[in-house]
């Protein structure tokens, strides 16, 4: 049988482990560069913010494949944040170069 | 060549060239010094006219390759009143701005506006960067050209017939340029009442011709657009966005694609991606320029005279 005290400190150290996943697993970061995504595929925990940084000296953009992701033009050293909350797959490409293409795999 | 001596047979010699890819020779050649840097085609003004295309000017970039695009195409629009044929219009085959920023759109129209030419506009990618993605490009320049969808059009000139294409909207995800079923079936009703032997000229921003498919220098579905101009004895396809002089001729059909007036791009397989070519500043000029077009009467090619800014 669970006494009060345990579930209360179980209950705190989930709340930690919650806390410090949170201020660790947000950030991942893709370079565009030679009109190519660096890297071309990240996997990433759900709640995670995408930063794509241009780092050409020519803008690009990021569109969802799905339609829900639609940046503006990112010019030069310009970036461009998305976050991922729900899991799934998100292929992306430029809307100005369509050649160009990426993917997102969110999962937990 | 002198007008007096430029009979029947020495035009057509110069279409010839310009049609089958010695425009090079003609281009390297031709008095450019006394012509200010555009080589005018040999002109029969009695049969035809001339037009200009301007391209990929990037008002608003910033970069390297040309920190000052505003300046080029300052000097690419001031040789226009230069030319001893004045050119009936100009065409003007995308990029106008970098951003798509009210402020670029404003400067460039203020310096091409000052040619004092009817200018046909269509967009590039750059020029449909707003958040309307193409709304500002549509009300500046498709209403004034009775555009439809994105930017589509036609008109006639001297019994020639020009059709303005967008290939830049809408792209799919692997793809290059696209035009779209909904402009296709615009583009198939538009040339039914057109005789075949009337001259096509088609503009766009991409080329229609798949220049290098790694760097998406092509149109999908440019092969459906080429079918339906099959019937036609000239057609001439005028493109931009590569910044650099390429040119094809396949049957009746010529491809050619103009120079930007603001920053060059690298030749296909010649650098890791096609982003602005940085070259030494004394040599920038060289590889900038606009582009002259002659039209004869007839089913002839049309002579295309690119010149530079040097
Ligand atoms: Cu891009």
């Amino acid at each position: 049988m669970i006494d009060r005290r345990s579930l209360c400190a179980a209950g705190a150290i989930l709340t930690l482990v919650l806390l410090s996943q949170q201020a660790r697993a947000d950030e991942a970061a893709v370079k565009i560069d030679n009109f190519t995504f660096i890297p071309e595929t990240i996997t990433v925990k759900p709640g995670t913010v995408v930063k794509w940084t241009n780092e050409d000296d020519i803008p690009h953009s990021i569109v969802g494949t799905d339609g829900k992701i639609h940046s503006k033009a990112i010019d030069t050293n310009e970036d461009f944040s998305f976050t991922f909350s729900e899991p799934g797959t998100y292929n992306y490409f430029c809307g100005l170069h369509p050649h160009m293409k990426g993917k997102i795999i969110v999962a937990p | 060549m002198t007008q007096d001596t430029h009979d029947r047979r020495t035009v057509l010699e110069c279409m010839v060239w310009a049609g089958t890819g010695l425009l090079w020779t003609i281009a390297g050649g031709v008095p450019q010094s006394s012509l200010l840097g555009i080589g005018e085609a040999n002109a029969q003004a009695a049969t035809g006219f001339n037009f200009l295309q301007i391209s990929d000017s990037h008002i608003g970039f910033k970069q390297a390759a040309n920190p000052n695009p505003l300046g080029t195409l300052q000097e690419a629009v001031g040789k226009v009143g230069t030319l001893t044929t004045r050119p009936a219009f100009m065409i003007h085959t995308g990029d106008i701005s970098h951003l798509s920023r009210p402020a670029e759109f404003d400067d460039a129209e203020k310096i091409i506006s000052s040619a004092k030419l009817d200018v046909h506009y269509v967009p590039g990618e750059h020029d449909i960067v707003d958040e309307g993605r193409g709304a500002d490009y549509m009300n500046r320049f498709g209403k004034k050209l009775q555009a439809q969808g994105t930017g589509w059009y036609s008109f006639d000139h001297a019994g020639v017939h020009f059709v303005g294409l967008v290939n830049v909207a809408d792209l799919k995800a692997g793809g290059m340029g696209s035009l779209g079923a909904a402009q296709l079936a615009w583009l198939a009703d538009d040339l039914k009442s057109k005789s075949s032997s009337t001259p096509l000229v088609i503009f766009a921003h991409i080329p229609l011709w798949t220049v290098n498919a790694d760097w998406g220098w092509g149109t999908d579905d440019a092969t459906q657009a080429l079918d339906l101009v099959k019937r036609f004895g000239s057609v001439t396809v005028l493109n931009g966005h590569i910044h650099q002089i390429m040119q094809k001729v396949e049957g009746a059909v010529t491809f050619h694609t103009a120079r930007s007036t603001a920053f060059p791009q690298p030749a296909p397989g010649t650098a890791p991606s096609p982003g602005p070519l940085k070259v030494p500043d004394d040599k920038l000029r060289s590889v900038l320029g606009i582009t002259s077009i002659a039209v004869r009467q007839g089913t002839q090619p049309l002579a295309v005279i690119d010149g530079t800014l040097a």
